[in-house]
């Protein structure tokens, strides 16, 4: 110690001072800083055996190195989030080209899915695969979220998620009973139609708010009995229609064929 | 009159005294008790007897009137017991009641006591669905009721006025139907607002005016709740109420009308009278009506508020319609062509929404209204008709109604193209291309296509008679002849085949008069002989007594599958005959 006291007058301990101060600033802002860089850990394997599997799976539409082809767009700087969400809903890969891309079978486990993600993250930064504590809707609000996503999302989606009608035989999925993470990826990816919602215009924070409106949706027990696939009054007009009059008629006919 | 000593002048005094009545009248002494005390005081008793001893005829759909009339009352019960709860005020406040994801919500009064009926108040939330539920089936009904008097010909004299009041009341019920889907102030209803406010201000001219008059300022603004609440609750049913009970009195006064078969004829009625019988009937049937509609929206939801959010100008929600009753305008607004919009003289002129939200309504009522009367200067009939038409035997007016249906129904399917779109996976765009071709197209190939299967209907009612049905007994005769056994219909099922009478298209008289004056009507006679040559130039006769007399005379032998040589020739013709 008397050493180190010695020397505090070094010329070069002013230096050493601002050297030591400027690192643990650094460490620190990146230990306690937001980040969402989970492919950040991805390994050098992961990243040689994703770029294997989008080879042998995607390179046909993609192109050799993801550059785009004119059957698929350019995957540099879509981010491993967007990956997830298209491989891990079942979107990609595409069995045809139509508007629009619909949901099958997943086809890769979700090891094999954070490979491509984490080659598609090697190749160009973009949005990260979320963090748990921002996709998991018991943490949210829903409330708040209702809030949001009828400002937000209901136009296309519908109030309750059940979807909707876009341009030209294109549509606005229904969001019943879907991952919290991958409505929260879609948001920040914005795939096909949709909108990018990125975390300026809706917080992560808010993010887990609409996820828990929409898990609270899925949960509710439907308090008025059936909902006739919560599509609003044109399924109600229907039923009144063929079950309503039909039941009428049925007992009106019954009444009428007998005869006092 | 008492006179104990005639012809005494003080007796005289006396001739125009009146006798003291008796305590109790005459008809008190039959029924008694307390429908005598009720006569005494009200002499009620004369009425009520003539609408016990009513007779009303017996069919199936005779009755959707009723199940129009009993959904009302269903709507009139459950709308009462949510007057109780609702607070029609557009008033701010922050929801906390026991919907969890709306607590701490900011919404209005109206949102929120139309929440708390749904989850807060016993047996709120079935009150609300039979509410709404009744009035989706009091539309329904009153729209099928309105089809039956329709293509039976049930409009004709003497009942044109309750034509007409029954157009008025299934606008009005539309309209009142319109407000209460209004008044919970959730998502839905506020957009369907919102749209009413675009219609009000495509008026040309007075538009804007108009709509700061009623919503009383700008969009959405504190008034229009309390407004539409004084108009779904108070003006509007006071109206259907008293313009029904006409409706329900002509009906009373006019007598009801039947079908035509044996016995029935335009001078009677045959049926039950409504005590003990109809009343027993109706009022097992209301009960029926009652518990069905109360068992459905014991299952099934309808508008579920909670779900849709309190209304904010700024969100919409996918799938945002009217009910089904005012799907047919928003059906016109989605295929009307954006290029309707233009502007002059800078003035915008939005033709694509007023052509929909303006027009339509009132035109197509005015139409519906109108038809009687114009039916009535085509055939130049002025009888009184109590029998009613089967619909086979007025084809073009049966075709009219199809074609008008189908006009009706692409406008109605066409405000649900987005749930088509999606349910069915199509374009959106492709389904309104194909409505709009369909509009046009629509209607009269439904027009031919019913008239032209009414005449086919109508000649099959000819062969019927004349040849009676086709038993399939395939009979041999003893010199080996074949024929199949016809069996003549009996002549209660031929009454109702032949019963009715067919309108010859009218003939032009001459233009000129002896003098050679033109006549001043000449031109409305032309049109009118126009109309009657579309109305009945194919017309189909019914079977005379001469035509079947000389069809049983040709006997069975016409019938023969192979004819003995020689015979051969007479046989076809006599078939051919037919």
């Amino acid at each position: 110690m008397n050493a180190l006291a010695a020397r505090r007058r070094h010329p070069a301990a002013i230096a050493l001072l601002l050297l030591v101060g400027l690192l643990v600033t650094g460490a620190a802002y990146a230990a306690l800083a937001p980040k969402q860089a989970s492919a950040a850990t991805a390994t050098a394997d992961q990243v040689e055996h994703g770029k294997k599997l989008f080879l042998a799976n995607c390179a046909s539409c993609h192109g050799i190195g993801a550059v785009g082809t004119d059957e698929g767009p350019a995957l540099p700087g879509v981010g491993a989030a967007s990956v997830d969400f298209q491989m891990g809903t079942g979107r990609m890969p595409m069995t045809a080209p139509g508007v629009q891309v619909g949901t099958k079978k997943v086809k890769f486990s979700q090891d094999e899915i954070a490979a491509v993600a984490a080659y598609i993250a090697s190749l160009a930064p973009g949005p990260a695969i979320p963090d748990g504590e921002f996709t998991d809707g018991s943490k949210g609000d829903p409330a708040k979220g209702g809030e949001l996503f009828r400002v937000n999302c209901a136009m296309c989606h519908n109030a309750v998620g059940s979807g909707g009608a876009l341009t030209r035989g294109k549509y606005a999925p229904s969001l019943r009973h879907v991952d919290g993470k991958y409505i929260y990826e879609a948001m920040v990816t914005g795939p096909q139609s949709m909108p990018v919602f990125n975390d300026t215009n809706i917080t992560p924070d808010s993010k887990r708010d609409i996820v828990a409106y929409l898990h609270a949706i899925d949960k509710s027990e439907n308090p008025g009995g059936l909902t006739l696939g919560s599509l609003g009054p044109v399924p109600e007009g229907l039923f009144a229609w063929v079950f309503g009059l039909g039941i009428m008629v049925g007992f009106a006919v019954w009444l009428g064929s007998k005869s006092a | 009159m008492s006179t104990p000593h005639p012809g005494s002048p003080a007796a005289r005094l006396r001739d125009h005294d009146v006798t003291p009545q008796p305590a109790v009248s005459p008809a008190a002494r039959s029924v008694g008790g307390v429908a005598g005390w009720l006569d005494d005081r009200t002499g009620a008793a004369k009425g009520v007897g003539y609408l016990m001893k009513k007779v009303f005829p017996d069919h199936w759909s005779f009755m959707l009137g009723e199940v129009a009339m009993y959904s009302m009352i269903v709507c009139l019960l459950t709308g009462t017991f949510l007057t109780f709860w609702f607070v029609p005020s557009a008033g701010q406040v922050v929801y906390d009641g026991s919907y969890i994801p709306l607590k701490g919500v900011t919404m209005s009064e109206a949102y929120r006591s139309t929440l708390d009926i749904s989850f807060d108040i016993r047996g709120g939330l079935i009150i609300r669905q039979i509410h709404h539920w009744a009035a989706l089936m009091f539309i329904v009904a009153l729209s099928t009721h309105m089809l039956r008097v329709f293509f039976t010909g049930a409009f004709r004299k003497p009942r044109e006025i309750n034509w007409v009041i029954g157009c008025i009341l299934s606008m009005l019920a539309i309209v009142e139907g319109f407000a209460g889907y209004s008044l919970p102030d959730d998502l839905l209803s506020g957009t369907g607002l919102r749209a009413a406010e675009g219609f009000m201000q495509s008026a040309p001219v007075i538009g804007s005016y108009l709509s700061y008059l009623v919503f009383d300022g700008p969009f959405p603004g504190e008034a229009i709740i309390p407004r539409l609440y004084a108009v779904h609750v108070l003006l509007l049913p006071a109206i259907l109420v008293g313009l029904f009970t006409v409706h329900i009195v002509m009906v009373a006064v006019q007598k009801h009308t039947q079908f035509p078969g044996p016995g029935r004829t335009n001078d009677n009625v045959v049926g039950y009278p409504v005590m003990p019988v109809y009343a027993a009937k109706a009022g097992g049937f209301f009960f029926i009506v009652f518990g069905v509609i109360a068992m459905i929206s014991a299952v099934v939801g309808i508008n579920p508020i909670w779900a849709y959010g309190p209304y904010d100008p700024s969100p919409v929600t996918a799938g945002s319609q009217p009910d089904w009753y005012m799907g047919f305008a928003d059906g016109a607004l989605r295929l009307l062509p954006g290029w309707l919009e233009f502007e002059t003289f800078g003035f915008t002129w939005s033709l694509n929404v007023a052509i929909g939200a303006l027009l339509l309504i009132p035109v197509m009522y005015t139409l519906m209204a109108l038809y009687p009367f114009l039916e009535r200067w085509v055939t130049g009939d002025q009888r009184e008709h109590h029998l009613l038409d089967r619909p086979r035997n007025a084809p073009t007016r049966t075709g009219l109604g199809v074609a008008a249906l189908v006009f009706y129904g692409i406008l109605m399917f066409a405000a649900g193209n987005d749930i088509m779109a999606i349910k069915l996976g199509l374009s959106i765009n492709d389904i309104t291309h194909l409505f709009r071709t369909l509009i046009f197209v629509g209607p009269p190939i439904a027009f031919w296509v019913t008239k032209r299967i009414c005449l086919s209907l109508q000649r099959r009612d000819r062969d019927m008679v004349l040849h009676g049905r086709e038993t399939g007994h395939i009979i041999r005769t003893a010199d080996g002849q074949f024929f199949e056994r016809h069996e003549p219909l009996d002549p209660f099922t031929r009454w109702e085949l032949v019963q009715h009478e067919q309108f010859q298209p009218l003939q032009l008289g001459p233009a000129t008069d002896d003098h050679g004056v033109a006549s001043p009507n000449a031109r409305t006679d032309r049109l009118r002989a126009r109309l009657s040559s579309f109305y009945f130039s194919d017309r189909v006769e019914p079977v005379t007594p001469a035509e079947l007399e000389a069809a049983h005379h040709d006997g069975h032998r016409a019938e023969a599958i192979e004819a003995p040589e020689g015979e051969a020739h007479g046989e076809l013709e006599a078939s051919e005959r037919h």
